[in-house]
């Protein structure tokens, strides 16, 4: 959380940011996919400092037999940070209050994608580990558990791509990094559907005037198609290039 | 889960007539599109605690309570105190509420709240430090005593009504004189949330339980008098003209129930 502004850190200098980048510019991403051997679809994302693993397994039998419904699929999800991912000391391992929300809010933007008609009395799981941490985690996994959906062969509506467009140093800015995220005023995670351009994610918080969540919106669109072209790519890589796949090194 | 079931077993003949209420440009209870249910806020509900509210929207009844400690700060905000808020789904209060842990639609209620109060900077957290290694911790918990639609929303009222109630407590060395206080609390700002939820293609703030049982959407907007300090989409999906839409709602209806407190 970033309620006090910490405005002695100049985050944005002559319009670059401290690791170079322009306000709208993205840190370097790379996706995977198809990493495991063991899940149905999988996606391996490096996407500035964060590395994230994510393994969909299903549809199949949905457990516990009483909660399947006999219409659709059920979707579940679960967002876990590792007690190693961030730079400061060993965190507690299991579920957080903050891990509960976030897989609660990623599951629900896969709700509105996944054809679940298609497989009544069963579930499809969406693990997502962050090994590494370095700010956006949340727009990084959902970014990389629609590629590892893909992956599985599960049918989709559309895709998906995500990022935060935060406020720091009085400036909007795309895709915070963890420094930038941690002095910043404001993050706005936002989900946007590849081609009918809903929104299936948005959390808000600091303060932004109408105008700039306005904006803010417009530079999360732009940036998304850039997000989406390396998802499109990680897949047709996938099948373009057979073998065992290389990833965290 | 409990959602899921209830969806199942809601009388069609209900949701029929919702529905066709709604293609009218009403609702079944009567009420307008952008119209909330009656609302009441009672402050200091509670002598126990150092600030309190009772927020009622409709049947929808949340206390908040306000309640100060000492604590140790966070390593990486060593000067400011410490805010904890927490929920409560009282099963007492829905049939669909559950005893045991919070669930996720606890733990999503609290998140929301707590971004609102906050983002808006409601309480100045320098202004709770004690000493090197001290500092008062506000723990604001909220309790679901009646669920008839829109926790959320009567949440952040209650939460918001509590801290203009609260009172500054009194330290002497690093502990807190229970039942002295040396001032109001005086919060910064008043976040009031608006929840939306969007059935079939029309948008209605303050959903009632059944409203929320058919919606395809729903969104939560936070605001202060000139910003938005938090949001929160649930289920469905919407464009960024809803959003924005949605999000002048939300200032509309926030300044008229903030003048209420």
């Amino acid at each position: 959380m970033m309620a006090s502004s910490t405005s002695e850190v100049r985050l944005v200098i002559d319009g670059k940011r401290m690791d170079g980048r322009g306000p709208e510019d993205l840190r370097q991403l790379r996706i995977e996919a198809g990493v495991l051997h063991e899940a149905d679809g999988s996606a391996f994302v490096e996407w500035g400092g964060n590395k994230i693993i994510c393994g969909v397994y299903g549809p199949r039998e949905c457990i516990p037999r009483f909660l399947a419904s006999p219409y659709r699929a059920l979707v579940k999800c679960r967002y876990m940070m590792s007690p190693f991912a961030s730079l400061e000391e060993h965190s507690r391992s299991g579920p957080s209050r903050r891990s509960t929300e976030l897989s609660k809010v990623i599951r629900e933007v896969f709700e509105n994608l996944v054809i679940a008609e298609k497989f009544p009395n069963t579930q499809i799981d969406i693990y997502i580990d962050v090994l590494q941490a370095d700010g956006g985690t949340r727009t990084a996994s959902i970014t990389a558990a629609a590629v590892a959906l893909a992956n599985a062969g599960i049918p989709m509506k559309d895709m998906v791509s995500a990022v935060a467009v935060g406020k720091a140093d009085g400036q909007l800015l795309v895709d915070l990094g963890k420094a930038e995220d941690n002095f910043g005023q404001s993050d706005t995670p936002v989900a946007f559907a590849s081609r009918s351009k809903d929104i299936l994610l948005i959390q808000m918080d600091g303060m932004l005037t109408r105008d700039e969540m306005a904006r803010v919106l417009d530079m999360a669109e732009r940036a998304e198609g850039k997000i989406h072209a390396v998802q499109a790519d990680s897949l047709k890589r996938h099948y373009e290039e057979a073998g065992e796949k290389k990833f965290l090194m | 889960m409990s959602d899921e079931l209830k969806d199942m077993v809601m009388s069609r003949i209900k949701k029929d007539v919702m529905l066709g209420t709604l293609a009218k440009g009403t609702r079944y209870d009567g009420r307008q599109l952008d119209e909330f249910r009656p609302i009441s806020v009672q402050k200091g509900a509670l002598k126990s605690a150092d600030g309190s509210a009772l927020a009622c929207i409709g049947g929808t009844k949340v206390l908040a309570s306000v309640k100060f400690d000492v604590a140790t700060p966070f390593a990486d905000r060593p000067t400011e105190g410490v805010l904890i808020t927490n929920s409560e789904l009282l099963p007492l209060a829905s049939p669909s509420f559950e005893p045991g842990p919070p669930d996720e639609n606890s733990v999503e209620f609290a998140r929301i709240v707590d971004r609102a109060v906050r983002s808006a900077e409601c309480v100045d957290l320098k202004s709770l430090f004690i000493k090197e290694g001290k500092v008062i911790s506000l723990f604001l918990d909220l309790y679901v005593l009646d669920h008839t639609g829109n926790f959320i929303d009567a949440g952040t009222l209650a939460a918001s009504a509590a801290l203009s109630d609260a009172k500054f407590p009194k330290v002497e060395g690093d502990k807190i004189v229970r039942g002295e206080y040396v001032g109001p609390l005086n919060p910064r700002a008043l976040p009031i949330s608006t929840t939306l939820v969007k059935i079939g293609k029309t948008w209605l703030v303050d959903p009632t339980r059944e409203e929320e049982m058919v919606q395809d959407c729903r969104i939560t907007i936070a605001t202060t008098e000139s910003h938005v300090c938090a949001i929160q989409k649930g289920k469905g999906s919407l464009t960024k003209q809803e959003l924005l839409d949605n999000i002048d709602i939300a200032f509309k209806r926030g300044s008229e129930i903030r003048a209420m407190l």
